[in-house]
């Protein structure tokens, strides 16, 4: 089986983001970047797959400017077999990427496309589901477990409240859980290696796609300061408090 | 922060040691700085991970990269806040292994060294009563046949207790006898694992900061006349021939923490706000940062040069010794600054500020005092008089 996984780079999860002092986004510029989190639990996934003998190839895609290259490239160090990088200077909302995917699949002809649930700067939690509609493909979120048998696929999601088990037809996509796995480092030996692993680029052009933005963002701001608490002497107090000034109840 | 202007090299390593890094947080290193207790779940990582093996050629089971990749990982490892001190020695001690061992020593070790089985990162050459006048050391080691029979004390000896091999450096012609006040000196891998059964002491020092430092003392320790490395009476030059390298090393450890410094302060002068505005709108805080960045910048620029010049096989003795001086008083000026910016809050143990203000200030002091590399350029650069 051929697994195409869809990785994303992201401001690293460990820097402080800044918003613009315009409001229009966040501060990108001379920030430290990495692999989404989710992404890269998606990739240790298929090279399992591989290590298991259950994927024939990994197959690493990601849809950004140039610099995303070192996301594929760490990607290819975890032990994916290449690399495709769909270059676009554009800003790229979900469906221009799930569209964009949709061109990569048409080509690679995957029968699995793995994918991160949500990117950690968007959190939009929309690419996957809309690639699979887009695709006409089985869907499975939230995976925090993945096993196959022919033909399909039995996959446990991380449900509000619990775990919920369903099996879906291939060709599939499924989306990665915090819970699936826990990522392997790249080791320095791979990642000499990778350098050597093929990476293609294509442009939202070669897959007939206009990747330009339906939404536009209208404000980005910092989320309001915490306020110091204070200590209430009795409940009667609290009650007060909470319907007068805090004017919750 | 101004990640464009340093460490444009060896992006793809830099990423994925930043990203290992992600996982030894802060609390990570707090909790073993009150215990003073060894990482060892980060050095496994490392280790596993192949970065400690970067320069041994890949005939030996490393990778077989230049100086600069090992510079690049240590820098990242500091500029993500873990203290690579525990472990940056494996990477480089057997450098005289490789350079002045003969062809079976090498066989014998170095793969296992690459493959972590065998951690060479103890190196016993500072002694209590000689410091810094390294060829007045007194332990001595005494040719009995095959063997050699060790007696004396090493201190400072690092990560002994966490390493087992030692590279000793002992006097094997007293220095009345020598023809030269650098001759007579050897250099031995000692296998401390045996060795601790059979007259090796080892007592841990207490330090300001966690750094697995020891004493280590020999009472006719013996070893094996085959783990003497290059000729007899020769070693003080094979170590020098190593220092080069070490010192490029931890000028690039003092850059990586100066770094981490200057976006600390950064981030903490933008947010804090005192009398209505962020204190980093105040002249009197920015220009103190903005000053620590210019001279870790140049600092950076020195190693930059270090680097060139050793990749290229050119002397770079005096740039090597800059480069380690400019950096580690780039990383303390930035340390002083950051805890400054932060007011009592420096002083907390979670913001890692005073951690890692107590770990940058050793590298004034180790591996060799700022005052012996202003010696070392006055009289090797300038041609002034030896003043000691
Ligand atoms: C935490 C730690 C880890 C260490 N790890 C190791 C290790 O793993 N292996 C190892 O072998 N050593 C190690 N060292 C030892 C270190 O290299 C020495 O401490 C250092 O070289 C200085 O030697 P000293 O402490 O004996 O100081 P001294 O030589 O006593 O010097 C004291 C002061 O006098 C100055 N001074 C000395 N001579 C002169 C002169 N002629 N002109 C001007 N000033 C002078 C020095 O610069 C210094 O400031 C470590 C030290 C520390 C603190």
């Amino acid at each position: 089986m051929k697994v195409l996984v869809a990785i994303k780079r992201v401001i690293d999860a460990y820097v402080k983001v800044r918003v613009k002092s315009d409001g229009s986004g966040v501060e990108t510029q001379n920030v430290k970047m990495s692999m989404n989190p989710f992404c890269e639990i998606a990739v240790e996934e298929a090279v399992r797959m591989k290590e298991a003998g259950i994927a024939s190839e990994v197959v690493v895609v990601s849809c950004g400017q140039q610099n995303s290259q070192e996301t594929i490239r760490t990607a290819l160090a975890m032990g994916a077999d290449r690399g495709i990088l769909v270059q676009s200077d554009a800003e790229l909302q979900p469906l221009a990427i799930a569209k964009l995917l949709k061109g990569v699949v048409e080509k690679e002809q995957p029968e699995l496309v793995l994918m991160g649930k949500q990117a950690v700067d968007n959190d939009f939690n929309q690419t996957g589901q809309m690639l699979s509609a887009l695709l006409d493909w089985s869907q499975a979120t939230f995976a925090s477990k993945i096993e196959k048998s022919d033909g399909k696929l039995t996959v446990t999601r991380e449900i509000d409240g619990g775990l919920e088990t369903i099996e879906v037809a291939l060709p599939a996509v499924v989306t990665a859980d915090l819970r699936l796995n826990e990522p392997r480092y790249a080791s320095l030996p791979n990642i000499m290696k990778a350098k050597k692993k093929p990476i293609d680029t294509m442009s939202a052009e070669d897959l007939g796609v206009d990747p330009s933005p339906r939404l536009s963002v209208v404000k980005v701001s910092e989320p309001p300061a915490r306020q110091g608490g204070a200590k209430v002497g009795s409940v009667a107090e609290l009650v007060e408090k909470l319907k007068n000034e805090a004017k919750v109840i | 922060m101004n990640g464009s202007s340093f460490g444009d090299d060896h992006q793809e390593i830099r990423e994925a040691v930043r990203r290992l890094c992600a996982d030894f947080p802060g609390d990570y290193w707090q909790a073993l700085d009150r215990d003073r207790a060894y990482p060892t779940a980060f050095v496994d990582a490392l280790t596993h991970s192949g970065y400690l093996a970067a320069l041994i050629p890949e005939e030996y089971g490393g990778s077989g990269l230049p100086l600069s990749a090992a510079a690049a990982i240590l820098e990242e490892v500091q500029f993500a806040g873990c203290n690579g001190s525990a472990c940056h020695a494996q990477m480089y001690v057997m450098g005289t292994l490789l350079r002045h061992g003969s062809e079976a020593q090498k066989q014998r070790w170095l793969p296992e060294i690459a493959s972590g089985r065998l951690r060479l990162q103890a190196f016993g050459v500072t002694e209590p009563g000689s410091g810094t006048d390294t060829t007045s050391i007194r332990t001595t080691a005494k040719r009995d046949g095959e063997r050699y029979i060790v007696n004396g004390q090493k201190i400072w000896t690092s990560r002994a207790e966490h390493s087992d091999l030692m590279l000793l450096l002992a006097r094997t012609t007293p220095k009345e006898e020598a023809a030269k006040r650098t001759d007579g000196l050897s250099v031995f891998l000692l296998d401390m694992r045996e060795a601790r059964e059979a007259g090796l002491t080892i007592r841990p020092i207490r330090t300001m900061m966690n750094h697995a430092t020891t004493e280590v003392f020999f009472d006719n320790v013996e070893v094996p006349a085959e783990n003497r490395i290059g000729e007899e009476g020769k070693g003080f030059r094979y170590i020098l021939s190593g220092m080069n390298a070490e010192r490029i090393l931890i000028a690039a450890e003092c850059i990586g923490d100066a770094r981490w410094f200057l976006d600390k302060a950064s981030d903490y002068a933008r947010e804090r706000s005192v009398f209505g505005k962020p204190i980093g709108q105040n002249q009197g805080i920015q220009f103190p940062i903005a000053k620590a960045f210019a001279n870790t910048r140049a600092a950076d620029l020195m190693v930059l040069e270090a680097l060139r010049l050793y990749e290229a096989g050119a002397d770079c003795g005096a740039e090597a010794n800059m480069a380690k001086m400019l950096a580690a008083d780039a990383s303390n000026e930035a340390a002083n600054v950051c805890i400054q910016t932060h007011g009592g809050f420096g002083f907390a143990e979670e913001f890692d500020v005073e951690r890692k203000f107590r770990e940058t200030r050793l590298y004034q002091v180790a591996p060799i005092s700022t005052n012996l590399i202003l010696s070392y350029l006055a009289e090797h650069v300038l041609g002034l008089p030896r003043s000691y």
